[in-house]
Order: structure tokens, then sequence, then C-alpha cells
């Protein structure tokens, strides 16, 4: 190549170190405006993207814009479609973050959010939580605690088992320990779920229209659950995005560049399934989500974490937003569930993405 | 141009030992070398050779003694150990699709402080090593697309971007053609030279081995049976009865050449 101009130029340096690109850092953020604006504008009521925009400009403190828009619109956009839309973002970041992270550590391209049983054991919570109103006879009763919150704790307990098993018998965690105890977890939960599903059939649709994933009822009361764990998993993992490049040459090497990897893979996996234990207590199983987004990252703009993991939070939070729009106005007067959005569109795009980049999957 | 203080040691062994699985590996291992010193282990397959060698570098947990620059290895912290001694595995994993320059960068770890980046001074030690190395042309290559004796030179490039003293190699040439084992061994011997640095060695091949190594290391069950220098080391008798083959050694020039006898 220019093997020639290496001896007359010897200071300058053509190959810049790996991360995030500005230009893709300006793509990932265009990606979420224009996300936003589209999840806000259409609907069942179609109101004018730049009016939207002007009034999500309102919002910012200082900031006076004629939006255009009718009081009864202003309410459907800000009561009504803001807080679903920001729920959206929110948690197609955690699941598109998790599942890179989940990939990063486990070294695993098949890694995604549910590995270690999040999605059984928030099946089981769930399940368990509706069968008992319907045991009770009375649909409206109250218990201490709703669907979300069964959901979260079913899937931090769900978490906590397979971490307790992967370490039985004095055995190191090590990865693939871990991932057969989220296999065995997982298929003993999903066990119990089925048995209590066929002891109250009439569960079956709620649950069902849960295990799908919907963010129908989103209100700024999800949005406000799922927010703080949101931020602490984001600042964990983003803090850790060093570390999984490090972590790519395994664990002894890494160890003899001065890492801990042990630790900083406990700390990636806590903070994950904290993530996603968060996601789906709000918004049910949204499958694809977690694992196509990251991938497609990483083919498109190269392999280190410090560039697929902001841009997975990024372009994660566009792709659930654009998926729930699609998920509430592609099918009529009946929403599609979104896990279906995901996995419909999701699936044939990323096989594009793989038949057209060169740089090779993990 | 060493800072070491003369007579001191650059790596201290006494009383090493080493399970795996809770099986002995290594018994009981005394050596030292000096700085700027090359010291090659060499033994049969299973003698625990790499087991040392890892457990020296501080990879394993062991019992006795290992200093590195007199202080001892399991007390130093991991950053400041990685800025010590740098080790080459014996098969490095390659990343996939990661280019050349981000993989001699990692490296700078020990550097690069938590939650921080890689300096401007980090960036230009790499320049510096690929440009040592005449790896510069290869920088934005992906390093799962260069040959096995291209790879070994980033494996080298990688370790002393480290900025480590010591060196420890484990197999440095067990994937290569006997002429780039030459070139990756002349490249050590020549960094060895100008950079001051403390080279500890497995190696299999004994002919190349003793061309090498100033003295060597005979293991065999997880002891030493034999030390010194090659043409101590590498006698028939040693090799009879250590490697059960039947050896002719033959002086050359750069010590004891090696050749295996058919046995009848």
């Amino acid at each position: 190549m220019t093997s020639g101009l290496r001896e007359a130029q010897p200071a300058e340096r053509v190959v810049r170190p790996a991360g995030l690109r500005p230009a893709w850092l300006a793509g990932g953020i265009l990606a979420v405006l224009v996300a936003l604006v589209a999840g806000l504008a259409f609907g069942s009521v179609q109101l004018p993207p730049a009016g939207v925009a002007a009034e999500l400009l309102n919002l910012i403190p200082g900031v006076r814009l004629h939006s255009g828009l009718s009081e009864r619109e202003v309410a459907i956009l800000l009561e009504l479609r803001l807080p679903r839309v920001v729920l959206g973002l929110i948690v197609g970041a955690m699941l598109a973050l998790a599942g890179a992270a989940y990939q990063g550590v486990f070294r695993n391209p098949l890694a995604d959010p549910h590995l270690l049983g999040v999605a059984a054991g928030a099946g089981l919570g769930v399940t368990a939580v509706i069968a008992f109103r319907s045991t009770t006879g009375d649909a409206t009763v109250n218990l201490p605690f709703g669907v979300p919150v069964a959901a979260f704790v079913g899937a931090l307990i769900a978490v906590a088992l397979t971490w307790l098993l992967g370490a039985a018998g004095g055995r190191d965690r090590s990865p693939a320990t871990l991932i057969l105890a989220g296999v065995a977890v997982s298929s003993f939960l999903a066990a119990a779920q089925t048995y209590v599903m066929q002891r109250h059939v009439d569960t079956l649709r709620e649950v069902y229209s849960w295990l799908l994933g919907r963010l129908a009822t989103a209100g700024w009361h999800d949005v406000l659950l799922v927010l703080p764990y949101a931020a602490v998993t984001g600042a964990i993992v983003l803090s850790q995005r060093r570390e999984l490049d490090v972590l790519t040459v395994g664990d002894e090497e890494a160890t003899g560049l001065g890492l801990h990897p042990q630790r900083s893979r406990y700390l990636l996996i806590i903070a994950a399934s904290l993530g996603t234990a968060a996601a789906v207590s709000v918004s049910g199983l949204i499958g694809f989500v977690g694992i196509i987004v990251p991938h497609t990252m990483r083919l498109l703009a190269g392999p280190s974490y410090r560039s697929i993991l902001p841009l997975s939070v990024l372009f994660g939070a566009a792709f659930l937003a654009l998926a729930d729009l699609l998920a509430r106005t592609a099918g009529g007067q009946a929403e599609i569930p979104i896990g279906v959005v995901t996995a419909f569109f999701g699936a044939p795009f990323f096989i594009v993405v793989l038949r057209t980049t060169r740089t090779a999957a993990p | 141009m060493t800072g070491d203080p003369p007579g001191e040691r650059a790596i201290a062994v006494a009383g090493l030992k080493v399970w795996l699985e809770k099986t002995l590996i290594v018994d009981g291992v005394d050596l030292d070398v000096g700085p700027g010193e090359w010291v090659t282990i060499i033994g049969p397959n299973g003698a625990g050779k790499s087991t040392a060698l890892r457990a020296i570098g501080g990879l394993l947990p062991f019992q006795g003694l290992v200093e590195l620059n007199g202080v001892a290895v399991d007390k130093l912290q991991r950053r400041e150990r990685a800025k010590t001694v740098a080790i080459v595995a014996q098969s490095p994993v390659v990343p996939p699709a990661m280019r050349v320059f981000d993989y001699v960068l990692l490296g700078r770890t020990p550097y690069v402080p938590p939650l921080g980046r890689e300096s401007g001074a980090d960036l230009a030690v790499v320049d510096d090593v690929l440009g040592e190395l005449d790896l510069r042309r290869f920088a934005g290559r992906r390093l799962d697309t260069l040959s096995g004796g291209e790879r070994q030179r980033v494996f080298l490039a990688r370790a002393l971007a480290q900025g480590a003293r010591i060196l420890l190699l484990d197999e440095p040439t067990s994937a290569l053609d006997i002429g780039h084992q030459q070139e990756v061994l002349e490249l050590v011997d020549r960094l060895r030279a100008e950079r001051g640095l403390t080279v500890l060695a497995t190696m299999h091949d004994l002919t190349t081995a003793g061309e090498y190594a100033d003295r060597m290391v005979l293991l065999a069950g997880g002891t030493v049976v034999a030390a010194g220098p090659p043409r101590e080391v590498l006698t028939e008798a040693n090799l009879a009865k250590h490697y059960r083959v039947r050896v002719r050694v033959i002086e050359g020039d750069h010590g004891p050449l090696v050749v295996p006898v058919r046995a009848t």
C-alpha cells in the first residue's frame, strides 16, 4: 500500500484507536430524535411533526414556541404519547445495552438479556399474580403489588438462583457454569409457570399478552419506576466499556494486563440483570432487541465495546420506539404485540446487515 | 542502562509449588534469572514448564517464593505487576475483528486509570513498538487476517507495550516454521539487548533453545533436574533420562545441536 511513504513520514499516525466515532454518535442521537418525534406524531390522531417538535422544545425551561396544536392535542401528546414513547426509548436502550454487556461478559454472541433466567422468573412472577387475582374471583382486587413488581421480583430471584447454583460445589462461577445454571433455572421456572397457567386457564390470555410484550399501559408511573434502574445500569455498564474490550483476550491474559476479570464480570452481570429486570417489569418480554441491536452495531461500527455500548443505547432506544409505533399503528384498531414487530422487522434487517458487511461476528 | 542494582536478581524463585485442580504440577522449583539474562525452561510434556511460568507471572496461585525485581509477585497490585512483567501466552486469544493497533494498545491497560482512556503517551508507545517490530503497515489490519509469524510479532508487540522489563514467553515459537522461529527469537534477543529486558521462556526445540539461552533449566516431573549453561544441560545422558529418547549432541557454533536418533 503506502509502505514506501512509511520511512518518509514516521511520525504520521494513520490508525486511530478504536472508539466511538463522532459521526456514529451523531447518527445515534438523530435516530433517537426521529423516533421520538415520529412516535409522538403518528397514531390514531395524527399530529404535525413540526408542532410536536415545537411542543418538545417548549419543555425546555425558557423556550416558548408556537406549536399550533390545540389543547386537546397537547394533552394527547404530553399525557398519553410522551410517556409511552419515552418508556419505549428506555426499555429499548436497556435491553440492547444489557444484551451487549452479556455478549461481552460471556464472550458468546448468542447471549441475550434473558440468559440468566430473567424472562422465566418474570414470567412466573406475573403468572402467579394474575392467577392469584383470578382465584380470588375479583380482577380488581388490590394486591400490595402489581404485575410490574411481580415481574421485577421474579426476575431478580431467578438471577439470584442462577448465581447461587452457578457457584455450587465450591466451583468458581465461570461463564459456562453460569450459562448452564441459567438454562436449568429458566427451564425449572418455565415449567412452574406452565403448571400454574394450566391450573388457571382463564389467565392464559392475560399472561400471553404480557409474554409478548406491551408498552400499552405505559404512563409516567412506569417511566419513573424504571428510570432509576436504567440510570444505574447505564452508568455501570458504560463505565466498563474498556474492560470489556480487554476481556476479549480471555481471563488469564486480561489478568496479566492488570485487570480483575472476575470483578468486572460480576459488576456487569449484576448491573445488566438489574436493568433487564426493570425493563421487563414494565414492558413484558420483548425479544430480539438485546441480540440484534448490539450485533448490528458491531458489524457496522466495529468490534470495540467503546462504540458498541453507547451505540446500542441510542439505536436500541430508537429501534424499540419505532417498533412500538408500528405495533400500535400497523394493525388498525388492535395493537400488534411489540415482540412480534421487533422480530418481524428486525430479523430481515439483521440478515441484510449480516450479509452485506465483511466484519465477522464474534 | 539498566537501573537495577548490581547482583540483584530480576526473577528469584524458591520452593515453588503449584497445584492445578488439586494435582501437584510444580513441586519445589528454585530458579534465578539475572537482569538482562535469558533463561529457558525445557522439559518433556507435562513437566510443569508452562504452569511454573504462569505462576511466576502471578497468574496462578502458588506456594513458595516468587520475587520480581525483589518484590514478591503475590504482593504486587495487579496493575503494578502488569508493569513489571509481561507474559506472552502459548496460544494467545485472537479477538475476532480486532485491529492490530487496538490489540497492541491493550498492552497499555495497566497505565489507563479506571474510567479513563489511553493518553497520547500511550498511543505514542504503541506507535514506537509497532515501528520497532516493523508492524506499522499492519496497524489497521485485522489481527485474525495475519499469518502465524506476523501474529507472533504482534503478540510480542503487545507485551512490549506493557513497558515491563521482565518478559515471560510460553512456547513462543511452537506455531512457527523454522524460518519464523529464528526471526522471532532474533527479535527477542535484539529487544533484550536494546531494552535491557530479562527473558524467561519455555521451549520444546532443544537446539534452538540452547542457541539463544544464557542458561537453561531442565524440568521433569515438576522439579528441576538439571540447570546451567546449555552445554551442561543438553547432554545425551540428561535428555535420554528425562525425555526417554536417544539423541546425539553435536557441538555447534552457538551451542549444542541436539539430533534425535531412532532407537534401532
